[in-house]
């Protein structure tokens, strides 16, 4: 797969995960099933604070459920989420308030398209934060001028492009301040001269020390920013590690028939 | 060409080449549309010799009705008794007032530029309702009270389409929302209120409500006629209304409602803010077909003895001092149902124009 960041190597952006903080995230013993499809067994991990992690895998290999679980858009069954000190149960005020500090991008953008862009980023902080409506549109601003689209506030986002409104949803999502970024395979539904548009937004973000999980299928990427890899197959977490060693050697043959797959061409 | 800039071709045509090329193209194609164009003037003209020309508009009473054409007077001596039923004629002024607060609450919805016209709208969906409260049956600041059963005409068709519309649509996406709902209690008893009222006959319905309920009521509780008609049309059609915006909500992308999930936003925000817009802007359609459906339907509450417009004429189209007066009655009752419905339909597809942020996604 083709490299499109602007980063020319991994040492570009220096980790910012915090050792002596307590772990943002924690994943224990975490069974997932749909009907009677076994789809994510028994995942542990742990994330500290300003930690970012790039979980890629075959399709089907359940890293999409695996990170939407961590914003009870999906709900597990069996082991404990924790998130920012907040438990994952069905109390719905508890997922509301791990929802508020866990922003997520989504493949398909998800924009609300009724609402300008500028509506879309302040919708959440003036109802859900009680931001008053100036200050939000000021942040708006300021995080579109981030995501270089400032001039595109007043538009809806059907008049954008896809680049564009990832872009923008990228910057809503900022709008709430999060403690933590979930990216649900952010590229996949662009074009190819969109995608490093994205990404350098993405690598932007993680050099200020947001605590970032992505799944993604641009390796490229995770070379540059990620301070490990997560390599996911059948629902399991089969290897992880820092970037260097994940792609020059990694230990399990899944792994390795994995990436010769994808780095092939 | 380099540089030039490429206008595309010009395909509109004059009106006498495209005569030409449609109408009189081929000897069989000049046959049909002389055929037709003599049809049109040997039909269309007695129509308007009745309607216009040959038609009496003034006089002072039946006598004067000679001309071959339409009676016109008929309505025009009638038209108090017609647009307000037995409603005394010293308070008509607050009916009147209703109908000027009607027109300016809508009237401007069709002038894009009005300024403040959001506003004006606003008020018909709740000022209007509130002021035709208090003036209309009267008995508060010194107002005349004046029973239901006086009221009638095309002010009673109004009241019951006003009212049917105005509640049917909350309470219609209340329904809609709770048959959506995870919680298996609310869920199954929308399902049973939805299937239970749709599948009644509107006449059945209002003569329950004017007939049966009052024999289940206490002794002495009993409430006015209009009302019960009012809360059985409402409830009836909310059933309606509610199937009709499950089919919009449903047309709403998942993705729609992860998003609002996981920027924290709580149920009735997510639903408030993010997926009712987007799910009634879909089914206007939809929701207009069922108003003009209701609007044409309120004719029915003649059975339980209210007099509507068509109910008003009907019954002075037999007074025996009018000779053959029937159709010119009926069809002043079509144009007034055709002038509302088709302001509805109009208003509608401003709506959607307005509302359109061009995308489809």
């Amino acid at each position: 797969m083709a490299e499109h960041n602007s980063a020319t190597n991994a040492a570009d952006i220096p980790s910012a995960a915090q050792h002596d903080a307590p772990d943002i995230i924690q994943v224990e013993g975490m069974h997932k099933w749909y009907g009677e499809f076994h789809v994510l067994r028994d995942l542990n991990l742990s994330v500290r604070r300003g930690e970012r992690i790039v979980i890629c895998g075959p399709s089907g290999s359940g890293k999409s459920t695996f990170i939407r679980c961590i914003n009870r858009l999906e709900e597990h069954q069996q082991g404990k989420i924790i998130v920012d000190g907040v438990e994952l149960t069905d109390d719905v005020r508890q997922i509301d308030s791990v929802r508020r500090e866990v922003g997520m991008v989504f493949q398909h953008f998800n924009l609300f398209p009724h609402l300008t862009v500028l509506e879309n980023c302040c919708l959440a902080p003036v109802w859900v934060r009680k931001v008053p409506r100036k200050e939000a549109e000021q942040t708006a601003m300021e995080y579109l001028e981030r995501v270089k689209i400032p001039d595109q506030a007043h538009k809806y986002p059907g008049q954008l492009s896809g680049g564009q409104q990832q872009r923008v949803a990228i910057a809503r999502a900022l709008c709430m301040k999060p403690k933590i970024m979930l990216f649900d395979e952010p590229t996949s539904a662009l074009d190819p001269e969109m995608i490093k548009e994205v990404l350098d937004v993405m690598i932007e973000l993680a050099g200020s020390g947001m605590t970032m999980l992505c799944v993604t299928h641009e390796m490229g990427f995770a070379k540059t920013v990620a301070d490990r890899v997560i390599f996911m197959d059948g629902g399991e977490i089969v290897e992880q590690g820092p970037p260097k060693a994940f792609f020059s050697n990694p230990r399990e043959p899944r792994t390795q028939k994995f990436l010769e797959q994808i780095l092939q061409h | 060409m380099g540089g030039s800039v490429m206008k595309p071709p010009v395909s509109r045509l004059a009106p006498v080449q495209w005569i030409r090329q449609n109408l009189f193209s081929t000897w069989y194609n000049t046959l049909l549309t002389l055929a037709v164009g003599w049809l049109l003037v040997t039909s269309v003209v007695p129509v308007f010799d009745w309607l216009i020309f040959g038609a009496t508009f003034s006089g002072d009473g039946p006598g004067d009705c000679v001309g071959k054409g339409a009676c016109w007077l008929f309505i025009n001596q009638r038209l108090n008794f017609f647009i307000y039923g037995f409603y005394p004629d010293a308070e008509q002024w607050r009916v009147d007032i209703m109908f000027a607060l009607l027109a300016l609450s809508f009237v401007p919805q069709f002038i894009d530029r009005f300024p403040g016209r959001t506003w004006f709208g606003l008020f018909g969906l709740t000022g209007l309702p509130l002021c035709g409260y208090i003036l209309i049956p009267g008995g508060w600041f010194g107002l005349e009270p004046v029973d239901s059963s006086k009221w009638g005409g095309l002010m009673l068709t109004l009241v019951i389409a006003y009212v049917g519309i105005i509640a049917s649509l909350p309470i219609g996406v209340l329904l809609a929302l709770g048959r959506r709902s995870e919680m298996p209690i609310i869920r199954g008893l929308c399902i049973v209120f939805i299937e239970v009222w749709r599948a009644v006959p509107l006449i059945t319905v209002l003569f329950m409500a004017s007939v049966m309920l009052p024999l289940f009521l206490p002794e002495g509780m009993n409430f006015e006629k209009l009302l019960r008609a009012l809360i059985g049309i409402t409830l009836w059609q909310s059933a309606y209304m509610a199937e009709v915006i499950r089919g919009g909500l449903q047309a709403i992308p998942r993705g729609q409602y992860e998003a609002a999930s996981a920027l924290g936003l709580g149920y009735w925000r997510r639903m408030g803010l993010v997926i009712l817009p987007q799910a009634l802007k879909l089914v206007i359609p939809g929701i207009v077909n069922t108003f003009i459906a209701l609007f044409k339907d309120t004719t029915l509450v003649l059975i339980i003895g209210l007099f509507d417009v068509l109910g008003a004429v009907q019954s002075t189209v037999t007074d025996p001092a009018w000779q053959n007066v029937a159709t010119e009655g009926y069809v002043f009752v079509a144009f007034c149902f055709w002038v509302f419905c088709f302001g509805i339909s109009r208003y509608s597809q401003n709506l959607e124009r307005k509302l359109d942020t061009g995308h489809k996604t």
